[in-house]
């Protein structure tokens, strides 16, 4: 039972960290309908920055305001330079701009920061564990994931429900000609959310570096899982984002953990092992499979998007 | 006339230093250049090129051309690759490749263009077995070999009790196998995760709550940064010790690991730290020339062409009698930066195997020791299969 909550508990963490990703990306995808591929780059260039920027200074603040810096001052470069041209060119178009664009960034990191991967200490202050559950000591920087996600979920539902920002953001997605006609700056304002979902993307890097191997590349582990988790929330939803991605992530966790010895109940031990072990791999996309056949907008799509 | 003279002396000297100069000897190199995996290729890239420094800009006395392209970790791209040098440059020596599944793309597919295929890195089980080739050559290992040591070892601490973890692809199946060759005790658990898994907390809850006495884990590349990283995030480094073949644990990955990787336990057939000449002048001058400790592959690649040195040199660079050649590459006569190094009837190696522990180096950095040398003169499990006598 213990275990089992353990196991629910790092379900949960895993969702959290899907959710930094998915937050911006849903909100690019959703308000200004676009594909972004390059999200996975900006994540990895939050790692390398807040990972830098920690073995030089030595806090773990600076890193992270460093990391988010970077990401969103890219991402709003990226926005002006090259995403302005996409806007209204199909989708496919905007695939295959943004998958040149992981191709730049990746090399880039590779100029910069040579091919090796480099490390990421933990803070100290973070570094130790707390037994949530009696007699498992959890580690601190698991739980602060946890903490720093639902910080940012909350803030950023607040930011787009309940402030003027959030209103032309909100309406410039409905309608973006008239929103124009208003007399709000269209174009500013797309830059703006381009930033904030590149932000989300550093954010999520500098949390995950500790964890993570920092290196070239890493960002498209985690970006095909995080298109996952928006397509089952729903394209564009904040709140299909927090669904998907908490779903995702306990069903992947508990599926790992449980399918292998579910299978040797009934098969022979080799074969169990590989088809408990390829099953938890697909379990995912079965997931996905499943919610699309019933819910084709994803679970709480349908609110925007065409 | 003196003008027209001094042409004429001119034109005789440099038609004379064409004749003494022959053309060098291309060697081709396809090796893993880009992707995360990227630092390995250019890691032996780097050795085999210290190696050509070593000579003096030639490999055993004769001048070499090296031709390096990157296979983008990628089957079919290195194939086409391989095959470009060798039709349209006309290469008839490659080495370069550092993953299996290039590897099994490439090297039978060189061979049949009669070519001599040197591995620096890559050492799958068919071509040391029922594959293997009378010009095929494995400088590194047999891939199984770390492993093996590692299960030897283990054993002998008195361990019993093992908790095994590797990704779910045969290369992951057949390190464990490996681990269970000569490992005695019994398997707590024997774990397959994703490929490029990224969050290994449910595995690390499992093991945590099965108590073994020990871990054993093959997790190249990222995911073996990940999982050490969370694993002493964990808590769990002091009570369950991590045991795996060097892969996961050259300078380079336990550098970005960081202090998580302290004090654990990895096998292999070279450390910076094996007291003989030729490895010390390997270390030395590589560290000098590229800033940075050479790593196990760079050891590989410094090995690679020092291999095709010491046959180039016994035929004096002349591949057009490929017998001669295949003779000279099996005498193996060059100084290996591992000591005592020899083939075997599989052209594969037969060396000493090391138990390394990762400790703090002089420099702040951390680096590998050895800690006990785990097998003599050992020769891998599939030799017997090789046709070859």
């Amino acid at each position: 039972m213990q275990l089992f909550l353990e196991q629910m508990l790092n379900g949960l963490q895993f969702g959290v960290t899907l959710l930094l990703m998915a937050s911006g990306l849903t909100l690019v995808f959703g308000i200004m309908n676009l594909i972004n591929l390059a999200h996975g780059s900006l994540f990895m260039i939050g790692a390398y920055v807040g990972a830098t920027v920690v073995a030089r200074s030595g806090s773990f603040f600076l890193g992270l305001i460093c990391g988010m810096g970077a990401a969103a001052i890219a991402g709003m470069v990226m926005e002006v330079a090259i995403m302005r041209r996409l806007y209204r060119r199909d989708h496919l178009d905007q695939v295959l701009a943004t998958f040149g664009l992981i191709l730049f960034f990746n090399e880039l990191v590779r100029m910069v920061w040579g091919r090796q991967p480099i490390a990421m200490s933990t803070p100290a202050w973070l570094s130790g564990s707390v037994e949530i559950i009696p007699g498992i000591p959890y580690p601190e920087f698991r739980l602060a994931v946890i903490v720093v996600g639902a910080l940012v979920i909350g803030l950023l539902y607040l930011l787009i429900m309940r402030t003027r920002l959030g209103m032309w953001i909100r309406a410039g997605a409905s309608d973006r000609e008239t929103i124009g006609a208003l007399g709000v700056n269209i174009r500013l304002l797309y830059t703006l959310v381009f930033g904030l979902g590149a932000c989300l993307a550093g954010l999520a890097g500098v949390m995950a570096a500790p964890f993570l191997a920092v290196q070239s590349g890493m960002g498209e582990n985690i970006l095909i899982l995080t298109f996952v988790v928006i397509v089952i929330g729903g394209i564009g939803s904040i709140k299909g984002a927090v669904a998907g991605a908490l779903l995702i992530g306990v069903a992947d966790t508990l599926g790992r953990v449980y399918l292998p010895p579910l299978a040797a109940l009934w098969l022979p031990p080799a074969a169990a092992s590989n088809l408990g072990t390829s099953l938890a791999s697909m379990l995912i996309y079965l997931v996905m499979a499943a919610v699309l056949a019933v819910r084709p907008q994803g679970l709480f799509g349908g609110a925007h998007g065409s | 006339m003196k003008w027209q003279k001094s042409y004429i002396a001119a034109a005789v000297l440099l038609g004379a230093a064409a004749v003494a100069q022959a053309a060098p000897v291309k060697i081709g190199m396809v090796t893993t250049l880009s992707t995360p995996g990227g630092y390995l290729g250019d890691d032996i890239r780097k050795g085999f090129l210290l190696a050509i420094d070593h000579g003096g800009g030639k490999l055993g006395g004769v001048e070499v051309e090296v031709l390096v392209e990157d296979d983008g970790l990628n089957p079919g791209t290195a194939r086409q690759t391989v095959t470009r040098m060798i039709q349209r440059d006309g290469v008839k020596l490659m080495t370069g490749v550092v993953f299996s599944n290039v590897a099994m793309a490439t090297v039978p597919q060189a061979l049949k263009e009669g070519v001599f295929y040197i591995s620096p890195n890559a050492g799958p089980a068919a071509l040391a077995g029922e594959r293997c080739h009378e010009n095929y050559f494995n400088v590194a290992y047999q891939n199984d070999n770390f492993d093996e040591a590692m299960g030897q070892y283990v054993s002998d601490q008195g361990i019993d009790n093992v908790y095994l973890l590797a990704p779910n692809y045969p290369a992951g199946r057949d390190h464990l196998a490996g681990f269970k060759r000569y490992y005695k005790g019994k398997v707590a658990a024997e774990v397959y995760t994703q490929l490029n898994q990224t969050d290994f907390a449910a595995e690390i809850a499992n093991i945590r709550a099965a108590k073994p006495g020990a871990v054993f884990f093959f997790l190249p590349g990222g995911m073996g940064i990940n999982f050490t990283k969370q694993y002493a995030q964990a808590g769990l480094s002091e009570s369950i010790p991590l045991f795996g073949p060097a892969f996961s644990f050259d300078n380079t990955l336990v550098n970005a690991v960081g202090e998580a990787a302290l004090g654990i336990m990895n096998s292999a057939q070279w450390s910076a730290d094996l007291d003989n000449a030729a490895n010390k002048r390997f270390v030395a001058d590589y560290t000098k020339k590229y800033g940075q400790a050479p790593t196990l592959y760079a050891a590989q690649g410094y090995d690679t062409a020092q291999l095709i040195g010491s046959a180039l040199a016994a035929t004096k660079g002349d591949l057009s009698k490929p017998d001669e050649f295949r003779a000279a590459l099996r005498a193996a006569k060059f100084d290996s930066v591992r000591g005592d190094f020899r083939f075997g009837n599989n052209h594969h190696p037969i060396q000493d195997i090391y138990v390394r522990k990762v400790v703090r180096g002089d420099d702040g950095k951390l680096t590998n020791v050895v800690v006990a040398k785990v097998f003599d003169d050992h020769q891998d499990a599939y030799a017997a299969e090789c046709s070859l006598k």
